[in-house]
């Protein structure tokens, strides 16, 4: 079953890559691959959920100390999907989930990230005091000084900042990326000849 | 036309020296400079075993079908490596992940590694976990296996985004290690505020080779210096040749 299950990914993912360079002559087969991909995303999702109840009645079969939260979830859950079914997501009702719950409470957790984050910029130096990180927290506050308005106006060599920072952070961020597109291009080679199988296990 | 047939054949060429490389590696193989942050997931693991504590794995939220699916496989391998050597100790490991499908994988691979380490029994398919599809409920799901679980240290790998910075906070307020590493440049900056020792860029990617998973990946790591050094030597060959004045 195994040796299966490893030729069906590897067949499938040698078509889709070479339909890339031969559109004419696998363009087909490529599209209808990335469909079916498509659909058992879908219902990875169900399961996805699944998992998620799972997860969270065995907290409350536990009692965990938190699993109250795990027994909101689940209601919520239920609630949810059940004015999906009856309403459809175009009703107001679900948009009214979406606007009064569901928004708020990401941007809450937004603004905490907003402090999170100031925070860990203050206690950078105390953690790894060198080089880089002064580097990194100088370019950090200039380029926030460049960007964000001011009551008096812009910020005095605002432009010069931006153009001076812009041009190492794009070259710099440019370096980054290349380095991720390589280590992608390796990590997908090693599916590809079945190396590594995230699919069926070796 | 030509972009296609360049991308094609620097596909060959790395595939190619993956091969040869391998076959190198199988027989002899290779030292690699320091990264600290591999060495301490290498002692955390040591020690959730010893102190019956659990390794948290979180593989992020990068879906499959997407150009991000390739951090998420990175995560994968080296979580098959950690499962094989967490699954014999009292507490398993357990895996976050917001996305459905890479949740689905990260339960498949768990399950391999406790099989090829002869723990099949000790696996619960619980240990696989979605906690959130969007990266918010991504991040609130996971912040309460970092706190509630018993976990002493956090392997954060795969694509994130800023909201990384919240899960770091929580490891960092319980004082658990934490190793950390994201594709995703927004992540990279966080991380490299926020937590003690960032891996940047590619290291990402030398998860793999780091915690033993095998000779393909050591070999991984020496395909892509080689095509680094190629893609600079194409950069500088470019820049010299504009500045002759050959047009392309």
């Amino acid at each position: 079953m195994r040796i299966i299950t490893a030729v069906l990914a590897i067949a499938s993912g040698l078509i889709v890559l070479l339909g890339y360079f031969f559109p004419t002559q696998l363009a087909g087969v490529r599209v209808l691959l990335i469909d079916w991909a498509i659909i058992l995303g879908g219902m990875a999702v169900l399961v996805g959920v699944a998992n998620l109840v799972f997860v969270q009645m065995e907290k409350i079969r536990s009692r965990h100390k938190n699993g109250l939260y795990g027994a909101l979830l689940i209601v919520s859950l239920i609630i949810t999907f059940g004015l999906g079914l009856l309403f459809k997501p175009d009703h107001q009702y679900m948009h009214a989930v979406v606007n009064a719950i569901i928004i708020p409470v990401e941007a809450s957790l937004l603004a905490i990230l907003a402090v999170t984050l100031v925070y860990a910029s203050m206690r950078l130096l105390r953690r790894r005091a060198d080089m880089m990180s002064v580097i990194f927290l100088i370019s950090a506050v200039l380029l926030m000084l460049a960007l964000m308005p001011t009551p008096f106006g812009p910020f005095p060599g605002d432009q010069l900042i931006t153009f001076f920072l812009g041009m190492f952070s794009r070259g710099g961020a440019r370096g980054l990326l290349i380095g991720v597109a390589l280590g992608t291009l390796l990590t997908g080679l090693r599916v590809l000849f079945g190396v590594d199988r995230p699919y069926g296990g070796n | 036309m030509t972009v296609a047939l360049t991308a094609l054949g620097v596909l060959a060429l790395a595939a190619l020296l993956l091969l040869v490389f391998t076959l190198i590696r199988r027989r002899s193989p290779g030292i690699f400079r320091d990264i600290e942050a591999y060495n301490r997931l290498n002692r955390a693991v040591g020690h959730a075993v010893e102190d019956g504590t659990r390794l948290h794995i979180s593989i992020g939220r990068g879906s499959l079908i997407t150009p991000r699916g390739g951090s998420a496989l990175a995560g994968l391998a080296m979580l098959r490596r950690l499962s094989e050597r967490t699954s014999q100790s009292d507490h398993p490991p357990v895996v976050t992940s917001g996305d459905a499908s890479l949740a689905i994988l990260s339960q498949d691979t768990l399950q391999s590694g406790f099989r090829v380490a002869g723990a099949e029994d000790q696996y619960r398919f619980t240990t696989g976990r979605l906690t959130g599809l969007t990266p918010f409920a991504f991040a609130a799901g996971t912040l309460p296996v970092i706190r509630d679980e018993n976990v002493s240290a956090n392997i954060v790998l795969g694509d994130l985004g800023a909201e990384s910075a919240l899960l770091v906070e929580a490891a960092d307020r319980d004082n658990m290690d934490l190793i950390a590493a994201s594709d995703n440049l927004s992540a990279q900056s966080v991380l490299y505020a926020s937590s003690q020792d960032p891996l940047i860029g590619e290291e990402l990617f030398a998860a793999g080779a780091y915690v033993g998973a095998g000779a393909s990946h050591e070999a991984s790591l020496q395909v892509q210096d080689v095509l680094r050094w190629l893609v600079i030597l194409a950069i500088l060959g470019g820049a010299v040749a504009r500045f002759l004045g050959f047009g392309f």
